[in-house]
């Protein structure tokens, strides 16, 4: 496990928990920065900070403060761990993308 | 006149009617294409307001769209849940409560989903429907959905949520038809899905748990056979140049050179040109007025002061036009990306750029376009830093001070003007000072704000013409109905202070009137400034707006219109040291002297706590650097 914002960029992971203040934590969740989402990091912001992510559909560029604070398996461990599997969302070409990466 | 004057909105009054719709509440989350949908649906006759005690907007109209002008449409904040965790989901759960003042009890509920994302979006059902109102699902954005190869069986959706749904486009107005259909229908008292609702099937998750929500959604999302539309591959194609490392600089610096040289440019000289026009149209109507005295209340009280907000108004509609275009293509987002990296310097986030680099032509618009700051400890913050921007008021008493006393040299070979030189520096100057008053601020009353920088970076889309018109009909008319209402007081105010007490019925001479009293009252005062007494009343009359002490120190140094510039200039230079000088341009860099950004602010914060303090912190900084400035140019000039 490991936090987001160490997930490389265009790389994707699974959200496991989020550990931050309750309300941000609220929050997260209903853009859907939920436990079991998949998570793609698009791109950084040419400065290197915020960096964008791909979940639900959605793009949502968050802080590196913020990322910390939510934690990742890659797909690998995760799927390693238990086998269902999410239904295919709109993250499908990045996680292509991604698989050849890795 | 804003349009709103025109078609008179009224909310309904009295307890709910049982069976009866009289207010429809229109609710979705943010990006689902609500605000346009409103439009859509209530045309024209649409009515902008605070509700009370919160600094979330009002807007409601009649629902004369789609032809039933009977019924009153609210459209709530766009919210992501129920919970009250923002200060919008607070109001929108006491509007559909029934439990906020001055809104009327909520009779139909039009949830408003984007079709794009709708796995996400169905989140915001579950605590909608608990809440057991009549409720019609509109699937926003359907085309588009269809287009891109997204698709989602609605008749499966309605039995799932036990409500009917419908698949509509706001932008091109398709689909519409439902709604009054609903209405119609829900009015009857004949239940367009009673068959369903008997058959019961809505199990909603535990309201308040976002997992769950979660769970729930995926599960409806996935028995309705919804599937997810391709994201544009240009989006991303695009974002790869508009965010590239080299290329998202360079495209962003060249936007917002673009915004500023528009408005300067193009914006200027129409406000230059409407400040002529409505001089001539005072001029013209002054010669017809009698007695006298009305005359001077009218055009040099009313006309004037009312003509120095409204001329602005080119520069607020050009520049609102602009903020329009960057924000309904998409780009908005993408520049807050790219300058959040810079404004967290300041303890800012990048959403509050485009607000500080608009304050310096005006604040007013400035603060009006904070809107776009969900956080509101960052907008609190950014509202009260703007005026420090050196907004185009402040330039008519730069250039007459700089012309007056700073000598027309050369500095770094020809490259820089010492003239020029001393303008840059009071541009510098006001953004140190906001630079300082942010870090200040968000070191103490507006520190750790619970929210985080959280950005949406939305789809790129073509702005319609319809909802670029709509944008500055709202903005406009926000503008114009608080010059006709604050600003028309404060300068008829100001007008009878300077024309009483009355001398063997006539007026007094401004030095002799009660703000000459007080001005030659406050000497001491500003006489450690190297200011004398004409230059308080300077000081007193703009507090109305910056660019009056030019008029008012013409008046008092007793010039003809004609030659005023040239003779203002000699006049100054006699009756002030280098050290007053200096210190009147600093003066005005720090101090707030505008009703209007007073007003704004106060109408933006929804009370009147925080203009009271910027206006004394900004008056207090700005005796004190006037002071400083005085001593040191008298001691070393």
């Amino acid at each position: 496990m490991f936090a987001l914002n160490l997930l490389p960029v265009g790389t994707a992971a699974v959200i496991q928990e989020l550990e931050l203040p309750e309300p941000v934590e609220h929050h997260l969740m209903h853009m859907g920065f939920s436990p079991e989402a998949r998570v793609v990091a698009v791109r950084r912001a040419p400065a290197g900070d915020p960096t964008v992510y791909a979940i639900d559909g959605m793009e949502i560029a968050l802080r590196r403060e913020t990322a910390r604070g939510i934690l990742v398996k890659s797909l690998e461990e995760h799927t390693g761990e238990q086998k269902s599997a999410l239904p295919a969302e709109a993250n499908s070409r990045a996680e292509r993308k991604a698989r050849q990466l890795a | 006149m804003s349009c709103h004057a025109t078609a008179l909105v009224d909310l309904p009054t009295g307890p709910r009617v049982v069976g009866q719709i009289r207010t429809v509440a229109l609710v979705g989350p943010p990006n689902s294409g609500k605000s346009t949908l409103f439009n859509r649906l209530t045309g024209m006759r649409q009515k902008v307001a605070n509700y009370p005690g919160v600094t979330v907007e009002q807007h409601y109209g009649k629902l004369s769209g789609i032809r039933r002008p009977d019924l009153t449409l609210i459209d709530l904040p766009g919210i992501y849940s129920l919970d009250s965790y923002s200060e919008d989901a607070r109001v929108a759960v006491d509007v559909l409560q029934g439990t906020m003042a001055g809104s009327p009890p909520v009779d139909a509920i039009l949830l408003v989903l984007d079709s794009l994302h709708l796995q996400r979006q169905l989140m915001l059902a579950a605590p909608i429907l608990a809440l057991k109102l009549p409720t019609l699902v509109l699937l926003n954005m359907s085309d588009l959905m269809e287009v891109r190869g997204g698709a989602v069986d609605t008749l499966a959706l309605a039995q799932e949520l036990g409500v009917p749904v419908a698949k509509i486009s706001g932008a091109r107005g398709v689909g519409l038809e439902a709604i009054p259909r609903f209405l119609n229908q829900r009015d009857a008292q004949v239940d367009p899905l009673a068959g369903v609702a008997a058959t019961q099937r809505l199990e909603l998750p535990v309201v308040g748990n976002a997992r769950s929500y979660r769970q729930w959604a995926t599960g409806v999302s996935t028995r309705t056979r919804y599937k997810a539309p391709l994201s544009p591959e240009w989006t991303r194609k695009l974002d790869g140049v508009l965010l590239g490392r080299v290329t998202g600089p360079i495209i962003f610096l060249l936007v917002v050179l673009g915004v500023f040289q528009v408005v300067f440019s193009v914006g200027l000289p129409f406000s230059d040109w409407s400040q002529n026009l409505l001089n001539n149209a005072g001029d013209g109507l002054g010669r017809h007025i009698h007695p006298a005295w009305l005359d001077s209340l009218l055009i040099d009280g009313i006309w004037k002061g009312v003509a120095s907000v409204l001329i602005f108004l080119p520069q607020i509609l050009l520049l609102f036009l602009f903020i329009g275009v960057l924000e309904d293509t998409g780009y908005l987002a993408r520049a807050a990306l790219i300058a959040d990296r810079v404004m967290r310097l300041i303890g800012l986030n990048g959403k509050a750029f485009i607000p500080l680099l608009s304050a310096y032509a005006c604040a007013v618009p400035a603060i009006m376009a904070t809107r776009t700051i969900e956080n509101k400890r960052d907008r609190f913050a950014t509202i009260l830093v703007a005026p420090f921007m050196t907004c185009s008021a402040r330039l008519p008493i730069y250039l007459l001070v700089i012309a007056a006393f700073v000598p027309n040299r050369r500095l770094l070979g020809s490259l820089l003007g010492l003239q020029a030189a001393v303008m840059l520096g009071l541009y510098v100057l006001g953004f140190l000072a906001a630079l300082f008053t942010a870090r200040l601020l968000k070191s103490s009353v507006l520190k750790a704000s619970p929210a985080p920088f959280i950005l949406e970076l939305p789809q790129y889309r073509l702005p319609t013409l319809r909802g670029l018109g709509m944008r500055l009909v709202d903005r406009g008319g926000v503008f114009l109905k608080q010059a006709g209402t604050i600003i028309l007081a404060v300068t008829i105010g100001l007008w009878m202070l300077s024309h009483v007490p009355l001398h063997g019925g006539h007026f007094p001479e401004l030095a002799n009137s009660f703000v000459g009293k007080v001005g030659r009252w406050i000497e001491p005062l500003i006489h450690p400034l190297g200011f004398n007494w004409k230059i308080g009343i300077g000081l007193l009359s703009s507090v109305i707006a910056r660019e009056v002490i030019v008029g008012t120190l013409g008046t008092l140094y007793g010039m003809d219109p004609q030659t005023q510039a040239l003779g203002l200039q000699q006049a100054l230079h006699h009756d002030l040291t280098l050290g007053g000088a200096m210190a009147l341009v600093v003066f005005f860099a720090f101090a707030m002297q505008c009703t209007s950004t007073l007003a704004v602010v106060k109408r933006e914060t929804n009370s009147w706590r925080w203009p009271i303090v910027q206006f004394v912190y900004m008056s207090v900084l700005a005796y004190v650097a006037a002071f400083v400035t005085n001593q040191v140019v008298s001691r070393f000039f």
